[in-house]
């Protein structure tokens, strides 16, 4: 079994009293990229937020690096662990550059604003993103994809080597979804960072997961690498869609092919 | 932007056009103080005035500049900076350009206080302390009612609306309690009014903005993280609800007590923050800007009720006539650009 910096035991999350998952226990594989998925209101994104400290678990505790994170100072979370929430918002009339470079707060203080080591790492972060040449721009002018990416390059300057994304290409048309999952699989490759993202799309899921967690109703039904746990039996169970599951001819990662006139419950030949 | 970094690893960020606009500011508050201490039934050259704070004056300069006409400046200045702060820190915290202690219900609830003081007759120290208490004890109201797993600006408007329209209503029963002869006072005090300040009025104000001002601007870059949104500001390791409960604490005891020395003096806490962001064009959070340019609209304002209209009309008739001309204005110009 891989190690894990982080990870849940035990949780119930709730919100006020309408409790989402019960006595959930995970684990994000080290210098993985982990996808969780499953239908609408399983708690994915709960699970996301309570795992980013958002949310903190009315029983169970979230452990990052062993201690309960929400003993752990927000500042002294936001230097290990970065967050990139569904609708983050651009305020009126800033620019590229400057959105970027507040990745950064976490690491300042009141006399140690800008220190060289900031602004190499902003230039860094925008270079591997690619919205270096973006960076007099206002962020309002882009286009959904550019101003995902510049979303990236804010998370990827907090210097974290865990990143959280929630659902980072909803909103986006179909080229832009892939170019930002070509560009969270490049950063999880070449910088070795480990990555977090809740996805609606099972086969985006399946494709770039090294490590997949599926959810149904508060609870994890399995675990592991796609190749290993998709199958159509799985989703079956986890989404109650009737499917084939086939090798996707790109990549060979599994491909779930929804059966022809699913709503009959028979797979059509 | 300019950065200054020491070998210690110390770096300050500077903005120029911050800098300068706060820097002409403090010049023309200066300038137009001075003035303001020279003008009166015995009136003084700035030369003179100059001489007699540095201590070179006869006494009976002396007397009337420092028990006199500073009091005024000073109490006008001190509120000018409360409000002006005090509607930046709301406009951030609610993320609406409409967030102002005199939409909020703030202003409405130091005026009950104020009020409940005229009906039973009291003396200017309690109607002082009642309005204060009046303008915290709605804060404390609006954010339990607003509270909601923190508070959100949303639900904190809302409440602040609901409960500024309540307020009215008793504030208008209240007058209708009021004896006719404390009636005319009872108005005064509504307008916000600088006459006849001295310095038992600016005292608590002062003291609250030397503890406030550098507690509220030391919050403005976690403040500023907000603006990408809660869960984001979070990510970077902003602690939102503490700091937002800090911030809203501060705010409103800074626009309760700045109501207790000079009523609620009305639009500067919504102007100042406009215009700062305007004159900065700095997006977003811009406190200290705000706070000058309140200061600033203050002291100018009183001057032109004093002098440039007949028959002496207190601040908060100038501040409510250009503050709402201003809003009106940006309302126009707003919609013209599409963005309202």
């Amino acid at each position: 079994m891989s190690t894990s910096r982080l990870g849940g035991n035990g949780l119930r999350l709730a919100y006020d009293r309408r409790v989402v998952a019960e006595d959930l226990t995970v684990a994000v594989p080290d210098r993985s990229f982990t996808v969780i998925i499953g239908p609408n209101a399983c708690g994915k994104s709960t699970l996301l937020r309570a795992l980013s400290r958002l949310l903190k678990p009315a029983a169970g505790a979230v452990l990052l690096d062993g201690a309960d994170i929400h003993r752990l100072s927000a500042r002294a979370v936001a230097r290990t662990l970065g967050l990139l929430p569904q609708s983050p918002i651009a305020p009126d009339g800033i620019g590229v550059a400057e959105l970027v470079a507040r990745g950064r707060y976490p690491h300042q203080g009141l006399l140690r604003q800008w220190s060289p080591e900031d602004e190499r790492i902003v230039a860094e972060s925008m270079a591997a993103t690619g919205v270096d040449d973006l960076g007099d721009r206002l962020v309002d002018e882009l286009s959904g994809g550019q101003r995902q990416r510049v979303w990236l390059a804010m998370a990827l300057a907090q210097q974290t080597p865990l990143l959280l994304l929630d659902e980072p290409t909803t909103y986006l048309d179909i080229a832009h979804q892939i170019e930002v999952l070509d560009l969270c699989a490049r950063l999880h490759e070449e910088q070795g960072r480990t990555l977090v993202a809740v996805l609606h799309d099972l086969n985006h899921a399946a494709r770039y997961a090294t490590h997949l967690i599926a959810m149904r109703g508060g609870r994890v039904v399995a675990a592991g690498e796609p190749r290993r746990i998709v199958t159509a039996e799985l989703v079956e169970e986890v989404f109650g869609l009737p499917c084939r599951v086939i090798d996707d001819p790109e990549t060979g990662t599994p491909l779930v092919v929804p059966a022809a006139r699913a709503r009959a419950g028979t797979v059509a030949r | 932007m300019i950065v200054i970094r020491t070998p210690g690893r110390l770096s300050v960020r500077l903005h120029p056009r911050v800098l300068a606009v706060g820097a002409v500011c403090l010049l023309l508050t200066v300038g137009v103080g001075v003035l303001a201490v020279g003008h009166g039934e015995y009136p003084m050259s700035p030369a003179d005035v100059l001489r007699t704070l540095t201590g070179g004056g006869s006494a009976a300069e002396e007397f009337i500049v420092t028990q006199l006409r500073l009091p005024r400046l000073v109490t006008g200045l001190a509120v000018g900076t409360a409000l002006g702060l005090a509607g930046a820190v709301f406009q951030a915290l609610v993320r609406n350009p409409l967030g102002s202690p005199d939409v909020l219900g703030f202003t409405q609830g130091a005026a009950t206080g104020a009020l409940v003081v005229v009906a039973v007759g009291g003396s200017s120290a309690a109607l002082a302390g009642s309005a204060a208490l009046g303008g915290v004890v709605t804060g404390l109201l609006i954010y339990l009612i607003a509270w909601r797993r923190g508070v959100h600006g949303y639900r904190l408007v809302l409440v602040g609306i609901g409960m500024s329209a309540i307020l009215t209503g008793v504030n208008g029963y209240l007058m209708t309690r009021v004896p006719l002869m404390s009636a005319s006072r009872a108005m005064l005090w509504l307008t916000g009014s600088l006459d006849g300040r001295g310095w038992s009025d600016a005292v608590p104000l002062l003291v609250a903005l030397v503890v406030l001002v550098p507690a509220l601007l030391a919050c403005a870059p976690a403040l500023r993280m907000t603006e990408l949104g809660d869960d984001a500001a979070s990510g970077l390791g902003v602690s939102v609800h503490r700091m937002r409960m800090l911030l809203l604490a501060g705010a409103v005891l800074l626009v309760a007590l700045s109501a207790a020395a000079a009523g609620p003096v009305p639009f500067v806490a919504l102007t100042a923050p406009h215009l700062a962001r305007r004159l900065t064009r700095a997006p977003g959070v811009t406190l200290l800007p705000a706070a000058l340019i309140g200061a600033l609209i203050i002291v100018v304002a009183d001057q032109v009720a004093l002098r440039a209209l007949p028959g002496q009309l207190p601040v908060g008739v100038v501040t409510g006539v250009i503050g709402g001309g201003y809003l009106v204005w940006l309302l126009a110009t707003e919609r013209r650009a599409g963005r309202l």
